[in-house]
C-alpha cells in the first residue's frame, strides 16, 4: 500500500486506545504474577494460546465428510464423538465433551451460546465474531429462521428448526446435510465443501466450492 | 441423575445475584428431557474460586418455541434446547 493513499472518506486517524479493559488489566497482573513466580512461562503462555488458536475448521470438515461416506462411521459419530474422532487421529481428549447432532430433511439444527460464546473450538478453531455478536446470540434463540435466511438459507415450513444453546459443559457441532449430486465426488474433495459456518447450522454446504 | 430422558420439567424462577448458568428466557417455563448428559462440577461454586461440589446433574432439556416466545412467527413443531443443571429444574406430571 502507498503511503500517500487518498481516502475518499474522512474518518479519524485509527489509534490504539492506550487504555485496556478491566479484563484486560486484570490478565496483564495475572499473567505477571504468574511468570514471576515461576508457575509459567511467558513461553508457556504463548504456546498455550498458539494451540488454542490453532485448530481450524478442516477438523470439523473431515470428521462430517467420513460420516458422508460411510454410514457406520456416521453411527459412531453420533454415539461417541471423540471415540469416532480419535479413528481419523484427532485427539479430543483434553477438551469438554462434545455432542454432534444430523441435520436432515426433517431437522435442522443451529448453534448458539446466549450466555458466553461457547464453541467447539477442537473442531471448528475460535469463533468468528458475529457468533459472538450480542445480536447473534438474542435473535438466534427467538428467531432462528430469520437469522439463518440472512446466511441465505430458507428453511421450508415443514423442517423442525432445532436451536441448542450451549450454556455448560457440552458443545455442539452440527453435522449439516450432504448436498445433492455430489455422489460422485471424493471423501477430500466432500471434505473441502463443508464450511465452518454449516457445521455450527446457519448455512447448508454447497455441491461446488464457492471459493478457489 | 434425579430426571430420565422424556421426563417433564419446570424450570426454575429463581433469580439471584451471581453466576448462573440458566438463561432468564427459560425460567418458568416447561420442557422435557432430551438428554440426562452426567454430572459436572457446580459453575456456580467453580465461578468463584470453588471447587464445584458436590458435582450436578446436568440435562439437554427442550422447549417448544411458542411456549418461550408469544409471537414466535415460525411453525408450532420448531424447538430448543437448552443445558440446565439439575437444582434448576422442578418435576411436572405426565411425560412428553
Amino acid at each position: 500500500m502507498s503511503q500517500d493513499h487518498d481516502h475518499r472518506d474522512e474518518h479519524a486517524p485509527i489509534r490504539d486506545g492506550g487504555h485496556a479493559s478491566p479484563l484486560a488489566r486484570r490478565a496483564r497482573a495475572l499473567e505477571a504474577l504468574l511468570t514471576e513466580k515461576g508457575v509459567l512461562s511467558t513461553a508457556d503462555i504463548r504456546s498455550a494460546i498458539d494451540t488454542l488458536v490453532s485448530r481450524t475448521p478442516a477438523d470439523g470438515a473431515k470428521l462430517v465428510a467420513r460420516a458422508w461416506v460411510d454410514p457406520a462411521f456416521k453411527v459412531r459419530l453420533l454415539a461417541d464423538p471423540k471415540a469416532a474422532a480419535a479413528e481419523l487421529g484427532l485427539d479430543l481428549t483434553s477438551y469438554a465433551r462434545l455432542v454432534v447432532v444430523e441435520n436432515t430433511d426433517k431437522v435442522h439444527h443451529v448453534v448458539v451460546c446466549t450466555l458466553c460464546s461457547c464453541y467447539p473450538r477442537m473442531l471448528l478453531g475460535p469463533p468468528p465474531a458475529w457468533y459472538k455478536s450480542l445480536d447473534y446470540r438474542a435473535r438466534t434463540v427467538a428467531d432462528p429462521r430469520g437469522v439463518i435466511r440472512e446466511f441465505g438459507l430458507e428453511l421450508p415450513p415443514k423442517v423442525e428448526v432445532r436451536v441448542l444453546d450451549s450454556t455448560a459443559d457440552m458443545r455442539y457441532l452440527v453435522l449439516p446435510r450432504r448436498p445433492l449430486g455430489t455422489e460422485h465426488l471424493s471423501e477430500a474433495d466432500l471434505g473441502s465443501l463443508v464450511t465452518r459456518d454449516s457445521m455450527i447450522g446457519v448455512s447448508d454446504p454447497k455441491p461446488e466450492r464457492t471459493h478457489v | 441423575m434425579r430426571f430420565r430422558e422424556g421426563d417433564r420439567v419446570r424450570v426454575r424462577t429463581d433469580d439471584r445475584a451471581g453466576h448462573i448458568r440458566t438463561p432468564a428466557y427459560i425460567r418458568g417455563k416447561s420442557g422435557w428431557v432430551a438428554i440426562a448428559h452426567g454430572e459436572f462440577r457446580n459453575p456456580e461454586s467453580l465461578a468463584y474460586g470453588g471447587e464445584g461440589l458436590p458435582k450436578q446433574p446436568l440435562y439437554l432439556v427442550g422447549f417448544r418455541q411458542t411456549d418461550l416466545w408469544p409471537r414466535y412467527s415460525g411453525p408450532p413443531t420448531d424447538t430448543l434446547y437448552v443445558d440446565v443443571y439439575e437444582h434448576w429444574l422442578s418435576p411436572e406430571g405426565g411425560s412428553a
